[in-house]
Protein backbone atom coordinates (compact mmCIF):
# COMPACT_ATOMS: atom_id res chain seq x y z
CA UNK A 1 0.00 0.00 0.00
CA UNK A 2 0.99 3.29 -0.78
CA UNK A 3 2.30 5.14 2.13
CA UNK A 4 2.36 9.22 2.95
CA UNK A 5 6.16 9.17 2.09
CA UNK A 6 5.38 7.53 -1.13
CA UNK A 7 2.36 9.78 -1.72
CA UNK A 8 4.78 12.92 -1.73
CA UNK A 9 7.63 11.26 -3.54
CA UNK A 10 4.82 10.60 -6.47
CA UNK A 11 3.45 14.14 -6.27
CA UNK A 12 7.25 15.79 -6.91
CA UNK A 13 7.52 13.24 -9.59
CA UNK A 14 5.13 14.41 -11.24
CA UNK A 15 5.16 17.71 -10.64
CA UNK A 16 7.85 18.68 -14.14
CA UNK A 17 4.91 17.10 -16.25
CA UNK A 18 2.36 18.50 -15.26
CA UNK A 19 3.75 22.27 -14.55
CA UNK A 20 4.89 21.67 -18.37
CA UNK A 21 1.72 20.83 -19.60
CA UNK A 22 -0.53 23.19 -17.63
CA UNK A 23 1.80 26.04 -18.77
CA UNK A 24 1.71 24.62 -22.31
CA UNK A 25 -1.83 24.53 -22.26
CA UNK A 26 -2.80 27.62 -20.49
CA UNK A 27 -0.10 30.26 -21.71
CA UNK A 28 -0.87 30.34 -25.22
CA UNK A 29 -4.79 29.89 -24.24
CA UNK A 30 -5.25 32.68 -22.35
CA UNK A 31 -2.84 34.75 -24.64
CA UNK A 32 -4.81 33.88 -27.69
CA UNK A 33 -8.38 34.60 -24.94
CA UNK A 34 -6.93 37.87 -24.89
CA UNK A 35 -6.31 38.98 -28.52
CA UNK A 36 -9.61 37.65 -29.58
CA UNK A 37 -11.38 40.32 -28.12
CA UNK A 38 -8.96 43.22 -29.58
CA UNK A 39 -7.74 44.49 -32.26
CA UNK A 40 -4.06 43.69 -33.39
CA UNK A 41 -2.35 44.50 -36.39
CA UNK A 42 0.98 44.26 -36.13
CA UNK A 43 2.08 44.86 -39.43
CA UNK A 44 0.16 48.43 -38.66
CA UNK A 45 1.19 50.09 -35.42
CA UNK A 46 -0.79 52.93 -36.25
CA UNK A 47 -3.87 51.59 -35.58
CA UNK A 48 -4.46 51.25 -31.44
CA UNK A 49 -5.46 47.87 -29.95
CA UNK A 50 -8.63 48.14 -28.21
CA UNK A 51 -10.75 46.07 -26.35
CA UNK A 52 -13.73 45.60 -28.88
CA UNK A 53 -15.69 42.70 -26.96
CA UNK A 54 -16.72 39.88 -29.36
CA UNK A 55 -16.75 41.86 -33.10
CA UNK A 56 -13.75 39.52 -34.08
CA UNK A 57 -16.02 36.26 -33.32
CA UNK A 58 -18.89 38.08 -35.27
CA UNK A 59 -16.93 39.29 -38.10
CA UNK A 60 -15.03 35.99 -38.43
CA UNK A 61 -17.99 33.52 -39.07
CA UNK A 62 -19.91 36.82 -40.96
CA UNK A 63 -16.97 37.02 -43.41
CA UNK A 64 -17.00 36.09 -47.16
CA UNK A 65 -14.65 32.93 -46.44
CA UNK A 66 -16.18 31.39 -43.18
CA UNK A 67 -19.06 29.35 -44.83
CA UNK A 68 -16.36 28.13 -47.61
CA UNK A 69 -13.63 27.13 -45.72
CA UNK A 70 -16.44 25.21 -43.17
CA UNK A 71 -17.59 23.53 -46.36
CA UNK A 72 -13.98 22.29 -47.86
CA UNK A 73 -13.24 21.39 -43.99
CA UNK A 74 -16.48 19.52 -43.92
CA UNK A 75 -16.09 17.57 -47.49
CA UNK A 76 -11.96 16.81 -46.98
CA UNK A 77 -12.32 15.54 -42.90
CA UNK A 78 -16.09 13.42 -44.14
CA UNK A 79 -14.28 12.46 -47.72
CA UNK A 80 -11.03 11.01 -46.05
CA UNK A 81 -13.10 9.35 -42.99
CA UNK A 82 -15.30 8.00 -45.24
CA UNK A 83 -12.58 6.62 -47.21
CA UNK A 84 -10.25 5.71 -44.97
CA UNK A 85 -12.92 3.68 -42.76
CA UNK A 86 -14.25 1.71 -45.62
CA UNK A 87 -11.26 1.01 -47.43
CA UNK A 88 -9.85 0.01 -43.91
CA UNK A 89 -12.58 -2.37 -42.82
CA UNK A 90 -11.66 -4.18 -46.50
CA UNK A 91 -7.92 -4.34 -45.79
CA UNK A 92 -8.08 -5.61 -42.45
CA UNK A 93 -10.61 -8.36 -43.45
CA UNK A 94 -8.03 -9.10 -46.36
CA UNK A 95 -5.10 -8.96 -44.69
CA UNK A 96 -6.33 -10.90 -42.07
CA UNK A 97 -7.01 -13.91 -44.02
CA UNK A 98 -4.09 -16.58 -44.07
CA UNK A 99 -2.15 -15.94 -47.17
CA UNK A 100 2.04 -16.17 -47.78
CA UNK A 101 3.78 -13.21 -47.21
CA UNK A 102 1.27 -12.10 -44.92
CA UNK A 103 4.15 -9.86 -42.58
CA UNK A 104 5.54 -8.12 -46.21
CA UNK A 105 2.08 -7.27 -47.66
CA UNK A 106 1.21 -5.68 -43.96
CA UNK A 107 4.54 -3.79 -44.05
CA UNK A 108 3.56 -2.18 -47.62
CA UNK A 109 0.07 -0.93 -46.82
CA UNK A 110 1.28 0.55 -43.60
CA UNK A 111 4.42 2.28 -45.23
CA UNK A 112 2.20 5.56 -46.42
CA UNK A 113 1.95 6.23 -42.51
CA UNK A 114 5.33 7.09 -42.05
CA UNK A 115 6.09 9.29 -45.11
CA UNK A 116 6.23 12.95 -44.16
CA UNK A 117 3.25 15.00 -44.63
CA UNK A 118 5.42 17.11 -46.73
CA UNK A 119 7.30 14.38 -49.04
CA UNK A 120 3.18 12.89 -49.57
CA UNK A 121 1.94 16.34 -50.58
CA UNK A 122 5.04 16.96 -52.81
CA UNK A 123 5.19 13.59 -54.29
CA UNK A 124 1.27 13.17 -55.19
CA UNK A 125 1.29 17.20 -56.44
CA UNK A 126 3.85 16.53 -59.02
CA UNK A 127 4.96 13.35 -60.09
CA UNK A 128 1.05 11.93 -60.11
CA UNK A 129 -0.94 15.08 -60.47
CA UNK A 130 0.81 17.56 -62.83
CA UNK A 131 -1.27 18.02 -65.71
CA UNK A 132 2.14 17.77 -68.19
CA UNK A 133 4.94 15.57 -66.31
CA UNK A 134 2.70 13.79 -63.57
CA UNK A 135 1.83 10.13 -63.68
CA UNK A 136 -1.83 10.11 -64.20
CA UNK A 137 -0.91 12.73 -67.48
CA UNK A 138 1.51 10.29 -69.03
CA UNK A 139 -1.39 7.41 -68.83
CA UNK A 140 -4.19 9.92 -70.03
CA UNK A 141 -2.27 10.97 -72.82
CA UNK A 142 -1.29 7.39 -73.64
CA UNK A 143 -5.37 6.87 -73.72
CA UNK A 144 -5.70 9.89 -76.05
CA UNK A 145 -7.29 11.72 -73.13
CA UNK A 146 -6.48 15.35 -72.46
CA UNK A 147 -5.03 15.49 -69.07
CA UNK A 148 -6.44 16.78 -65.88
CA UNK A 149 -5.63 19.78 -63.51
CA UNK A 150 -6.32 17.90 -60.79
CA UNK A 151 -5.12 20.11 -57.89
CA UNK A 152 -6.80 23.18 -59.63
CA UNK A 153 -9.65 21.70 -61.46
CA UNK A 154 -10.40 19.08 -58.45
CA UNK A 155 -8.84 20.61 -55.12
CA UNK A 156 -10.64 18.88 -52.82
CA UNK A 157 -11.03 15.55 -54.60
CA UNK A 158 -7.22 15.60 -55.20
CA UNK A 159 -6.35 16.83 -51.34
CA UNK A 160 -9.02 13.90 -50.08
CA UNK A 161 -7.06 11.16 -52.13
CA UNK A 162 -3.97 12.57 -50.68
CA UNK A 163 -4.88 12.33 -47.14
CA UNK A 164 -6.51 9.40 -47.66
CA UNK A 165 -3.42 7.82 -49.03
CA UNK A 166 -1.35 9.06 -45.36
CA UNK A 167 -4.21 7.76 -43.22
CA UNK A 168 -5.55 4.45 -44.81
CA UNK A 169 -2.61 2.54 -43.31
CA UNK A 170 -3.44 4.22 -39.62
CA UNK A 171 -7.09 2.80 -39.84
CA UNK A 172 -5.76 -0.44 -41.84
CA UNK A 173 -3.55 -1.23 -38.83
CA UNK A 174 -6.10 -0.37 -35.74
CA UNK A 175 -8.85 -2.31 -37.59
CA UNK A 176 -7.05 -5.17 -38.01
CA UNK A 177 -5.87 -5.05 -34.55
CA UNK A 178 -9.56 -5.34 -33.16
CA UNK A 179 -10.38 -7.98 -35.70
CA UNK A 180 -7.50 -10.31 -34.60
CA UNK A 181 -8.92 -10.32 -31.13
CA UNK A 182 -12.30 -11.63 -32.69
CA UNK A 183 -12.99 -14.97 -30.96
CA UNK A 184 -12.86 -17.42 -34.06
CA UNK A 185 -15.25 -19.63 -32.43
CA UNK A 186 -18.33 -17.55 -32.09
CA UNK A 187 -17.56 -17.20 -36.02
CA UNK A 188 -16.94 -20.94 -36.67
CA UNK A 189 -20.23 -21.62 -34.85
CA UNK A 190 -22.45 -19.45 -37.00
CA UNK A 191 -20.57 -20.39 -40.01
CA UNK A 192 -22.17 -24.54 -38.68
CA UNK A 193 -25.23 -22.98 -37.95
CA UNK A 194 -25.68 -21.85 -41.24
CA UNK A 195 -24.84 -17.77 -41.58
CA UNK A 196 -23.99 -17.04 -44.67
CA UNK A 197 -20.78 -14.23 -44.96
CA UNK A 198 -22.78 -11.29 -45.23
CA UNK A 199 -24.63 -11.77 -42.41
CA UNK A 200 -21.77 -12.90 -40.25
CA UNK A 201 -20.04 -9.61 -41.63
CA UNK A 202 -22.95 -7.89 -40.54
CA UNK A 203 -24.20 -9.23 -37.12
CA UNK A 204 -20.48 -10.31 -35.66
CA UNK A 205 -17.63 -8.89 -37.11
CA UNK A 206 -19.33 -5.03 -37.72
CA UNK A 207 -20.47 -5.30 -34.27
CA UNK A 208 -17.28 -6.64 -32.70
CA UNK A 209 -15.53 -3.47 -35.21
CA UNK A 210 -17.82 -0.67 -33.69
CA UNK A 211 -15.85 0.64 -30.72
CA UNK A 212 -12.40 0.65 -32.82
CA UNK A 213 -13.92 2.40 -35.95
CA UNK A 214 -15.43 4.95 -33.50
CA UNK A 215 -11.86 5.48 -32.29
CA UNK A 216 -10.46 5.49 -35.31
CA UNK A 217 -12.81 7.89 -36.53
CA UNK A 218 -12.29 10.18 -33.63
CA UNK A 219 -8.90 10.09 -33.63
CA UNK A 220 -8.56 10.63 -37.18
CA UNK A 221 -11.20 13.67 -36.86
CA UNK A 222 -8.84 15.49 -34.58
CA UNK A 223 -5.64 15.20 -36.76
CA UNK A 224 -7.76 16.29 -40.19
CA UNK A 225 -9.02 19.39 -38.53
CA UNK A 226 -5.56 20.14 -38.16
CA UNK A 227 -3.75 19.53 -41.44
CA UNK A 228 -1.95 22.06 -42.63
CA UNK A 229 1.36 20.78 -44.57
CA UNK A 230 -0.82 19.07 -47.25
CA UNK A 231 -2.69 22.41 -48.33
CA UNK A 232 0.63 24.45 -48.06
CA UNK A 233 2.58 22.96 -49.85
CA UNK A 234 0.05 22.07 -52.83
CA UNK A 235 -2.64 24.76 -53.26
CA UNK A 236 -1.96 26.96 -50.29
CA UNK A 237 -5.75 27.22 -50.15
CA UNK A 238 -6.83 28.36 -53.07
CA UNK A 239 -9.61 26.59 -55.94
CA UNK A 240 -11.62 26.36 -53.00
CA UNK A 241 -9.12 24.11 -50.75
CA UNK A 242 -9.43 26.97 -47.82
CA UNK A 243 -9.93 24.78 -44.93
CA UNK A 244 -10.65 26.31 -40.92
CA UNK A 245 -7.32 26.01 -40.26
CA UNK A 246 -5.72 27.23 -43.51
CA UNK A 247 -7.88 30.36 -42.98
CA UNK A 248 -6.91 30.86 -39.19
CA UNK A 249 -3.56 30.58 -40.36
CA UNK A 250 -3.71 33.19 -42.72
CA UNK A 251 -5.39 35.74 -40.71
CA UNK A 252 -2.80 35.22 -38.35
CA UNK A 253 0.58 35.20 -40.15
CA UNK A 254 -0.07 36.11 -43.19
CA UNK A 255 -2.24 39.31 -43.14
CA UNK A 256 -1.39 39.20 -39.32
CA UNK A 257 -4.88 40.27 -38.66
CA UNK A 258 -3.85 38.45 -34.64
CA UNK A 259 -7.16 39.65 -33.16
CA UNK A 260 -9.34 38.19 -35.86
CA UNK A 261 -6.99 35.30 -36.65
CA UNK A 262 -7.38 34.48 -32.61
CA UNK A 263 -11.31 34.52 -32.52
CA UNK A 264 -10.51 31.74 -35.30
CA UNK A 265 -8.26 30.14 -33.38
CA UNK A 266 -10.51 29.91 -30.44
CA UNK A 267 -13.39 28.76 -32.42
CA UNK A 268 -10.89 25.53 -33.30
CA UNK A 269 -10.29 24.94 -30.05
CA UNK A 270 -13.96 24.58 -29.42
CA UNK A 271 -14.43 22.28 -31.68
CA UNK A 272 -11.87 20.00 -31.11
CA UNK A 273 -12.86 20.01 -27.46
CA UNK A 274 -16.30 18.67 -28.80
CA UNK A 275 -14.83 15.49 -30.67
CA UNK A 276 -12.09 15.09 -27.96
CA UNK A 277 -14.57 14.83 -25.12
CA UNK A 278 -16.32 11.81 -26.93
CA UNK A 279 -12.37 10.09 -27.54
CA UNK A 280 -11.69 10.57 -23.89
CA UNK A 281 -14.77 9.06 -22.56
CA UNK A 282 -13.99 5.70 -24.68
CA UNK A 283 -10.34 5.68 -23.59
CA UNK A 284 -11.76 6.62 -19.56
CA UNK A 285 -13.72 3.11 -19.82
CA UNK A 286 -10.50 1.69 -21.01
CA UNK A 287 -8.60 2.99 -18.58
CA UNK A 288 -8.49 0.79 -15.09
CA UNK A 289 -6.45 3.42 -13.18
CA UNK B 1 -6.20 -20.40 -34.28
CA UNK B 2 -5.73 -22.81 -37.14
CA UNK B 3 -8.27 -22.54 -39.81
CA UNK B 4 -8.23 -25.49 -42.71
CA UNK B 5 -7.99 -23.51 -45.83
CA UNK B 6 -7.60 -24.75 -49.00
CA UNK B 7 -4.28 -24.00 -51.34
CA UNK B 8 -6.44 -22.67 -53.87
CA UNK B 9 -8.07 -19.75 -51.51
CA UNK B 10 -4.92 -19.29 -50.10
CA UNK B 11 -3.30 -18.42 -53.26
CA UNK B 12 -6.07 -16.49 -54.45
CA UNK B 13 -6.16 -14.37 -50.97
CA UNK B 14 -2.46 -13.95 -51.50
CA UNK B 15 -2.31 -12.51 -55.51
CA UNK B 16 -5.28 -9.74 -54.02
CA UNK B 17 -3.47 -8.84 -51.29
CA UNK B 18 -0.12 -8.23 -52.53
CA UNK B 19 -1.62 -6.84 -55.44
CA UNK B 20 -3.63 -4.17 -53.04
CA UNK B 21 -0.46 -4.00 -51.36
CA UNK B 22 1.66 -2.77 -54.02
CA UNK B 23 -0.37 -0.61 -55.60
CA UNK B 24 -0.53 1.71 -52.12
CA UNK B 25 3.34 1.23 -52.00
CA UNK B 26 3.80 2.05 -55.67
CA UNK B 27 4.20 5.94 -54.98
CA UNK B 28 6.94 5.38 -53.11
CA UNK B 29 8.32 3.13 -54.95
CA UNK B 30 8.18 5.23 -57.89
CA UNK B 31 10.03 8.02 -56.47
CA UNK B 32 12.64 5.48 -55.19
CA UNK B 33 12.95 4.58 -58.82
CA UNK B 34 12.99 8.06 -60.26
CA UNK B 35 15.58 9.35 -57.89
CA UNK B 36 17.99 7.12 -59.31
CA UNK B 37 17.16 8.51 -63.32
CA UNK B 38 19.06 11.82 -64.60
CA UNK B 39 16.59 15.26 -64.93
CA UNK B 40 16.04 14.55 -68.03
CA UNK B 41 14.90 11.11 -67.99
CA UNK B 42 12.28 11.69 -64.71
CA UNK B 43 9.69 13.72 -66.72
CA UNK B 44 9.39 10.95 -69.30
CA UNK B 45 6.74 8.74 -69.93
CA UNK B 46 6.86 5.92 -67.48
CA UNK B 47 8.07 3.03 -69.39
CA UNK B 48 10.51 5.40 -71.43
CA UNK B 49 11.23 6.75 -67.50
CA UNK B 50 12.20 3.18 -66.77
CA UNK B 51 14.09 2.17 -69.47
CA UNK B 52 15.93 5.08 -69.23
CA UNK B 53 19.95 4.29 -67.68
CA UNK B 54 20.39 4.40 -63.96
CA UNK B 55 22.50 7.20 -62.54
CA UNK B 56 23.40 8.60 -58.90
CA UNK B 57 23.63 12.11 -59.92
CA UNK B 58 20.66 13.25 -57.82
CA UNK B 59 21.60 12.20 -54.37
CA UNK B 60 25.10 14.36 -55.35
CA UNK B 61 23.28 17.43 -56.53
CA UNK B 62 20.70 16.82 -53.70
CA UNK B 63 23.76 18.18 -50.92
CA UNK B 64 25.31 20.08 -53.05
CA UNK B 65 22.43 22.18 -53.90
CA UNK B 66 21.26 23.11 -50.58
CA UNK B 67 23.42 21.71 -48.28
CA UNK B 68 20.68 17.95 -47.58
CA UNK B 69 23.07 17.03 -44.94
CA UNK B 70 22.46 20.20 -42.25
CA UNK B 71 18.89 19.40 -42.28
CA UNK B 72 18.80 16.05 -41.91
CA UNK B 73 21.37 16.46 -38.64
CA UNK B 74 18.24 18.94 -37.54
CA UNK B 75 15.96 16.30 -38.34
CA UNK B 76 18.08 13.88 -36.02
CA UNK B 77 18.58 16.95 -33.52
CA UNK B 78 14.96 17.58 -33.21
CA UNK B 79 13.40 14.20 -33.12
CA UNK B 80 16.24 12.26 -30.61
CA UNK B 81 16.31 15.68 -28.57
CA UNK B 82 12.84 16.29 -28.01
CA UNK B 83 12.46 12.46 -27.60
CA UNK B 84 15.10 12.02 -24.80
CA UNK B 85 14.05 15.17 -23.30
CA UNK B 86 10.24 14.19 -22.85
CA UNK B 87 11.46 10.62 -21.09
CA UNK B 88 13.27 12.68 -18.95
CA UNK B 89 10.04 13.97 -17.90
CA UNK B 90 7.78 11.01 -18.69
CA UNK B 91 9.59 8.76 -16.75
CA UNK B 92 9.14 9.87 -13.29
CA UNK B 93 5.52 10.65 -13.56
CA UNK B 94 4.43 7.82 -15.35
CA UNK B 95 6.20 5.65 -12.70
CA UNK B 96 4.49 7.59 -10.10
CA UNK B 97 1.33 7.23 -11.68
CA UNK B 98 1.39 3.58 -12.37
CA UNK B 99 3.26 2.41 -9.29
CA UNK B 100 1.29 5.21 -6.48
CA UNK B 101 -1.72 5.71 -8.11
CA UNK B 102 -4.34 7.99 -6.39
CA UNK B 103 -8.08 8.89 -7.03
CA UNK B 104 -7.19 11.68 -9.03
CA UNK B 105 -4.63 9.93 -11.18
CA UNK B 106 -6.98 8.79 -13.88
CA UNK B 107 -8.09 11.94 -14.34
CA UNK B 108 -4.65 13.44 -14.51
CA UNK B 109 -3.57 10.84 -16.99
CA UNK B 110 -6.89 11.97 -19.02
CA UNK B 111 -6.15 15.46 -19.08
CA UNK B 112 -2.88 15.12 -20.53
CA UNK B 113 -4.10 12.93 -23.20
CA UNK B 114 -6.28 15.75 -23.56
CA UNK B 115 -4.00 18.47 -23.81
CA UNK B 116 -2.47 16.35 -27.36
CA UNK B 117 -5.67 17.73 -28.80
CA UNK B 118 -5.30 21.40 -28.80
CA UNK B 119 -5.25 22.44 -32.38
CA UNK B 120 -2.18 23.81 -32.75
CA UNK B 121 -3.36 26.77 -34.99
CA UNK B 122 -5.44 27.88 -32.26
CA UNK B 123 -2.02 28.96 -30.36
CA UNK B 124 -0.09 29.46 -33.39
CA UNK B 125 0.40 33.62 -33.09
CA UNK B 126 1.42 33.20 -29.17
CA UNK B 127 3.80 30.51 -29.59
CA UNK B 128 5.45 32.96 -32.79
CA UNK B 129 5.21 35.93 -30.54
CA UNK B 130 6.88 34.18 -27.28
CA UNK B 131 9.44 32.78 -29.82
CA UNK B 132 9.90 35.99 -31.29
CA UNK B 133 10.50 37.55 -27.51
CA UNK B 134 12.86 34.89 -26.34
CA UNK B 135 14.80 34.81 -29.59
CA UNK B 136 14.40 31.66 -30.35
CA UNK B 137 12.68 31.56 -33.26
CA UNK B 138 14.37 29.48 -35.89
CA UNK B 139 16.47 28.11 -33.32
CA UNK B 140 17.10 24.29 -32.84
CA UNK B 141 16.33 24.57 -28.89
CA UNK B 142 12.86 26.50 -29.44
CA UNK B 143 11.70 23.66 -31.31
CA UNK B 144 13.31 20.37 -29.05
CA UNK B 145 11.02 21.97 -26.67
CA UNK B 146 7.63 22.48 -28.25
CA UNK B 147 8.37 18.88 -30.24
CA UNK B 148 9.13 17.76 -26.68
CA UNK B 149 5.81 19.57 -25.08
CA UNK B 150 3.45 18.02 -27.78
CA UNK B 151 4.49 14.67 -27.50
CA UNK B 152 4.71 14.68 -23.63
CA UNK B 153 1.61 13.10 -23.67
CA UNK B 154 1.89 10.32 -25.65
CA UNK B 155 5.77 9.79 -24.04
CA UNK B 156 3.65 9.34 -20.63
CA UNK B 157 0.75 7.91 -21.79
CA UNK B 158 2.95 4.68 -23.40
CA UNK B 159 5.66 4.33 -20.54
CA UNK B 160 2.60 4.43 -17.86
CA UNK B 161 0.45 1.31 -20.29
CA UNK B 162 4.39 -0.12 -19.85
CA UNK B 163 4.56 0.28 -16.26
CA UNK B 164 1.38 -1.22 -15.57
CA UNK B 165 2.67 -4.32 -17.16
CA UNK B 166 4.79 -4.72 -14.43
CA UNK B 167 3.66 -6.66 -11.77
CA UNK B 168 3.57 -5.57 -8.49
CA UNK B 169 4.86 -8.07 -6.49
CA UNK B 170 8.14 -8.54 -7.62
CA UNK B 171 8.27 -4.86 -6.62
CA UNK B 172 7.03 -5.96 -2.94
CA UNK B 173 9.64 -8.69 -2.70
CA UNK B 174 12.44 -6.53 -3.67
CA UNK B 175 11.28 -4.00 -1.16
CA UNK B 176 11.19 -7.28 1.30
CA UNK B 177 14.78 -8.02 0.77
CA UNK B 178 15.59 -4.63 1.83
CA UNK B 179 15.45 -2.94 -1.42
CA UNK B 180 15.60 1.00 -0.85
CA UNK B 181 13.51 3.32 -3.30
CA UNK B 182 16.32 3.87 -5.44
CA UNK B 183 17.43 0.51 -5.70
CA UNK B 184 14.05 -0.68 -7.06
CA UNK B 185 13.62 2.19 -9.90
CA UNK B 186 17.72 1.05 -10.94
CA UNK B 187 17.51 -2.58 -10.27
CA UNK B 188 14.25 -3.89 -10.84
CA UNK B 189 12.01 -1.56 -12.67
CA UNK B 190 14.46 -0.03 -15.29
CA UNK B 191 15.52 -3.45 -16.61
CA UNK B 192 12.07 -4.76 -16.72
CA UNK B 193 10.93 -1.29 -18.55
CA UNK B 194 13.81 -0.96 -21.26
CA UNK B 195 12.02 -2.69 -24.38
CA UNK B 196 8.44 -0.49 -23.46
CA UNK B 197 10.84 2.65 -22.95
CA UNK B 198 12.51 1.62 -26.66
CA UNK B 199 9.23 1.32 -27.82
CA UNK B 200 8.08 4.72 -26.85
CA UNK B 201 11.48 6.21 -28.07
CA UNK B 202 10.59 4.44 -31.11
CA UNK B 203 7.04 5.94 -31.61
CA UNK B 204 8.15 9.70 -30.61
CA UNK B 205 10.86 9.85 -32.79
CA UNK B 206 8.99 8.93 -35.75
CA UNK B 207 6.05 11.41 -34.51
CA UNK B 208 8.80 14.15 -34.18
CA UNK B 209 10.33 13.55 -36.90
CA UNK B 210 7.70 13.79 -39.70
CA UNK B 211 6.00 16.88 -37.59
CA UNK B 212 4.70 19.49 -39.96
CA UNK B 213 3.52 22.37 -38.80
CA UNK B 214 5.59 23.73 -36.06
CA UNK B 215 8.57 22.74 -37.85
CA UNK B 216 7.74 24.55 -41.00
CA UNK B 217 6.25 27.81 -38.91
CA UNK B 218 8.67 28.19 -36.52
CA UNK B 219 11.97 28.00 -38.49
CA UNK B 220 14.15 29.60 -41.70
CA UNK B 221 16.99 28.85 -43.19
CA UNK B 222 19.26 27.38 -39.70
CA UNK B 223 17.06 25.22 -37.67
CA UNK B 224 14.66 23.87 -40.60
CA UNK B 225 14.51 20.09 -40.66
CA UNK B 226 13.57 17.70 -43.41
CA UNK B 227 9.65 18.64 -43.62
CA UNK B 228 10.48 22.32 -43.91
CA UNK B 229 13.32 21.43 -46.50
CA UNK B 230 11.66 19.17 -48.71
CA UNK B 231 8.29 21.64 -48.84
CA UNK B 232 11.01 24.46 -50.25
CA UNK B 233 10.94 22.10 -53.18
CA UNK B 234 7.07 23.53 -53.90
CA UNK B 235 7.95 26.36 -55.55
CA UNK B 236 8.10 26.22 -58.99
CA UNK B 237 11.66 26.91 -59.81
CA UNK B 238 12.25 24.13 -57.44
CA UNK B 239 10.26 21.21 -59.43
CA UNK B 240 13.07 19.18 -59.93
CA UNK B 241 11.38 15.63 -59.87
CA UNK B 242 14.89 13.74 -59.92
CA UNK B 243 16.15 15.84 -57.31
CA UNK B 244 13.23 16.01 -55.16
CA UNK B 245 13.05 12.10 -55.47
CA UNK B 246 16.35 12.11 -53.84
CA UNK B 247 15.97 14.29 -51.39
CA UNK B 248 12.50 12.83 -50.69
CA UNK B 249 13.72 9.16 -50.46
CA UNK B 250 16.31 10.20 -48.15
CA UNK B 251 14.20 12.14 -45.83
CA UNK B 252 11.95 8.84 -46.02
CA UNK B 253 14.25 5.79 -45.40
CA UNK B 254 15.64 6.00 -41.86
CA UNK B 255 11.82 6.91 -40.28
CA UNK B 256 10.17 3.88 -42.76
CA UNK B 257 12.42 1.16 -41.51
CA UNK B 258 11.81 2.37 -38.55
CA UNK B 259 8.26 2.39 -38.70
CA UNK B 260 7.88 -1.02 -39.82
CA UNK B 261 9.74 -2.00 -36.47
CA UNK B 262 7.04 -0.24 -34.46
CA UNK B 263 3.44 -1.36 -35.57
CA UNK B 264 2.26 -2.70 -32.65
CA UNK B 265 3.83 0.30 -30.61
CA UNK B 266 1.80 2.47 -32.88
CA UNK B 267 -1.58 1.12 -32.16
CA UNK B 268 -0.76 1.41 -28.45
CA UNK B 269 1.14 5.08 -28.26
CA UNK B 270 -1.71 6.59 -31.20
CA UNK B 271 -4.89 5.05 -29.37
CA UNK B 272 -4.59 5.60 -25.86
CA UNK B 273 -5.28 2.18 -25.28
CA UNK B 274 -8.88 2.11 -26.91
CA UNK B 275 -7.85 -0.30 -29.18
CA UNK B 276 -6.37 -3.63 -27.82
Amino acid sequence: MATQHSRSAARLMMAPAVTLLLGWMLVPLVMTLFFSFRTYLPLRPEVAQTWVGFDNYVRFVTSSSFWPAVVATLIIVGGVLLITLILGVILALLLDQPMWGQGAVRVLVIAPFFVMPTVSALLWKNMFMDPVNGFFAHILRALGLAPIEFLSQHSLTSIIVIVSWEWLPFATLILLTAIQSLDQEQLEAAEMDGASWPSRFIYIILPHLSRAMTVVLLIQTIFLLGIFAEIFVTTQGSFGSKTLTYLIYQRVLESQNVGLGSAGGVYAIILANIVAMFLMRIVGKNLDA
Amino acid sequence: MARAVTTRRKAINTAIAWAVGLLIFFPILWIFLMSFKSEGDAIKAPLDMLSAPWTLESYGVVQERSDYFKHFSNSVLLSFGSTLLGLIIAVPAAWAMAFVPSKRTKDVLMWMLSTKMLPAVGVLYPIYLLFISLGILDSQLGLIVVLMLINLPIIIWMLYTYFKEIPGEILEAARMDGASLRDEVLYVLTPMAIPGMASTVLLNVILAWNEAFWTLKLTAANAAPLTAFIASYSSPEGLFYAKLSAASVMAIAPILIMGWFSQKQLVRGLTFGAVK
